[in-house]
């Protein structure tokens, strides 16, 4: 039986526009989201800013209540037992928030020790133990406000370990870390799953997902589209060639029409300060840079490349077509 | 045990965290040496040595309460912006566990408010503080201390579900005063106010104290003040989960 099973999530938020006039506008951020982590997999949810991934934690974690379709965590309904939920899995915050920072490291984990249910008697051991874990031993009695943005992050690592979880959820666990911070925490979290833990993963990293992931689902716009292991996602790019331009405000309609040219696999536009790159990855047995460029009359166009496709290019060539 | 447990842990982070804030601790130092200043101000024109004291516990009472009241709803709203509100509710704690010690420390710090006032009128206005019933009003003080943290208690569950509720904390705040007779007895007032000062604990908390110092029977008044307290966390408790709930529906839980 798969440890986090998710069965066509959805999650529709509303908002309201207008003054005096109020109108509801619902925002569907998550659309028929269904997957099945078995025991000791880390499952990546890779994906772009508001592609889905957070609320389709939250809402595993008992944060969310789902719209419709329904999930599990060990056997417990999300919405049905969330209490029982909520003693079995860890859950880990991206960013700085969610920290009591007038007060210590140590008095952060003393406190959610006890909300976790730790034993008394165990507590000050385990929290030594984390604080060993994470690299926050000797930094524990300073004021976490004081902590840079790599240590509050470990910190929340050490709080969603504290009642040694069966699941761990880490959302984004490394955005905004510098390189060697990053790097520190994925180390920590590969020590995680080498002690057993089933572990749930969001990112918008492609090479972080392929470091640590057994399986990927890439998530865009509310849906997968994409699932599989790294090397199966990578196989999507093994072949072909990337044509990069940049370009100075490309209209919709040539980039639609790229798309339509015979041995194009796909077309994305990335935005970099004041110009775009256009990116089109095709067949390596056809050659089209004079026709990507013939479609592009009107367009400034600046310097044009070529190059290998990358692992970066099956995600993004994945939330971008969508 | 694990529940009392949970609550001394609870209230020792909170108000360990309260006392810590430099700004919020210049606000409780201030007030109630400000409320007071008015009361005796405003009462020594009665010239009774009686009347002072009466005003002087009144004093003493508002300032608890404003450390209660206007704290509640800035607490859940500080959770929300230090983004705690959701690692809280992620635990697999009874969340009105932990929502309870949080405005208890808080009206904690009320203790404060009522020594500050009562030293300051002794000081400066030169009034004595004279206690008939010294067990009962020994007693009285943390009876009223936990009411209006029970009090704030049931304001901090409907600000979970209700984000902008919180500004009802600070309306909540000078109506009490009046309505509650921390200033003037409730026999000024029409017949009306009166049901409503009934169900408000502060109005007991108030007599008892009263009573105690100034002589009476203070024991009616602390039995309801304790059972109206009860009262409270047990709405509280009982609306909890249903509130949470419809948190979690509306994804309320994350909003500033």
């Amino acid at each position: 039986m798969p440890v986090v099973e998710a069965n066509d999530l959805r999650r529709v938020y509303k908002t309201h526009t207008g003054t005096i006039r109020r109108r509801v506008k619902e925002i569907e951020a998550v659309r028929g989201v269904s997957f099945a982590i078995e025991k000791g997999e880390l499952f990546g949810l890779l994906g772009p800013n508001g592609a889905g991934k957070t609320t389709t934690i939250k809402m595993l974690i008992t944060l969310l209540i789902p719209t419709a379709g329904s999930a599990n965590v060990l056997g417990y309904d999300v919405v049905k037992d969330p209490r029982e939920v909520r003693k079995r899995i860890g859950y880990v915050f991206g960013g700085e928030r969610g920290v009591y920072e007038r007060l210590s490291g140590y008095d952060n984990l003393r406190y959610f020790a006890e909300l976790y249910g730790v034993p008394p008697k165990t507590q000050k051991q385990r929290i030594d133990e984390l604080l060993d874990l994470v690299g926050l031993k000797g930094r524990e009695h300073e004021r976490t406000e004081g902590y840079s943005r790599g240590m509050k992050q470990r910190l929340h690592v050490a709080r969603g370990l504290l009642h040694d979880p069966e699941v761990v959820f880490l959302d984004e666990p490394t955005i905004g870390l510098d390189p060697v911070g990053a790097r520190e925490l994925r180390a920590t979290i590969g020590t995680l799953t080498q002690a057993g833990k089933t572990i749930l993963l969001t990112t918008h990293y492609m090479f972080e997902a392929d470091a640590l992931c057994d399986r990927i689902a890439v998530i865009s716009q509310g849906q997968i589209v994409a699932e599989g292991t790294p090397e199966q996602l990578k196989s999507r790019v093994a072949s072909g060639a990337v044509t990069e331009v940049e370009v100075y405000g490309i209209p919709d309609e040539t980039v639609e029409r790229l798309r339509t040219l015979e041995g194009v696999m796909s077309v994305w536009v990335e935005e970099r300060e004041q110009a775009q790159v256009l990116s089109v990855q095709t067949r390596a047995d056809v050659q089209l840079t004079a026709a990507i460029l013939g479609h592009l009359n009107g367009s400034n166009v600046g310097r044009v490349s070529h190059r290998e496709p990358t692992l970066e290019d099956a995600y993004v060539a994945l939330v971008k077509d969508e | 045990m694990r529940v009392l447990r949970l609550l001394a842990i609870g209230w020792k982070f909170h108000f360990k965290m309260i006392m810590r804030s430099a700004f919020d601790g210049v606000g409780q130092v201030i007030y109630p040496l400000f409320f007071a200043t008015v009361a005796f101000f405003v009462f020594r024109a009665g010239d009774s040595p009686r009347t002072l004291l009466y005003a002087s516990l009144g004093a003493a009472v508002m300032g608890m309460w404003s450390a209660t009241s206007t704290t509640a709803g800035s607490a859940m709203q500080r959770e929300r912006w230090q983004g705690t509100l959701e690692a809280l509710v992620a635990t697999p704690a009874n969340f009105a566990l932990i929502l309870l010690p949080v405005t208890i420390a808080m009206a904690t710090i009320g203790i404060y408010s009522l020594v500050a006032t009562l030293l300051w009128g002794r000081l400066l206005f030169g009034i004595q503080l004279t206690v008939v019933h010294p067990v009962m009003f020994v007693l009285s003080i943390p009876a009223t201390v936990l009411t209006f943290g029970a009090l704030g208690f049931l304001f901090a569950v409907c600000f979970v579900r209700f984000r902008a509720a919180w500004a009802l904390g600070n309306m909540f705040e000078y109506p009490v005063w009046l309505i509650c007779g921390f200033l003037v007895p409730l026999t000024f007032f029409p017949g009306w106010v009166r049901p409503i000062s009934w169900i408000l604990a502060p109005t007991w908390g108030m007599n008892a104290i009263r009573e105690s110092s100034l002589g009476g029977s203070p024991l009616p008044d602390l039995l309801m003040c304790f059972a109206l307290g009860t009262a409270y966390i047990a709405l509280g408790f009982l609306v909890m989960d249903r509130l949470l709930r419809a948190a979690r529906e509306r994804a309320a839980l994350s909003l500033t």
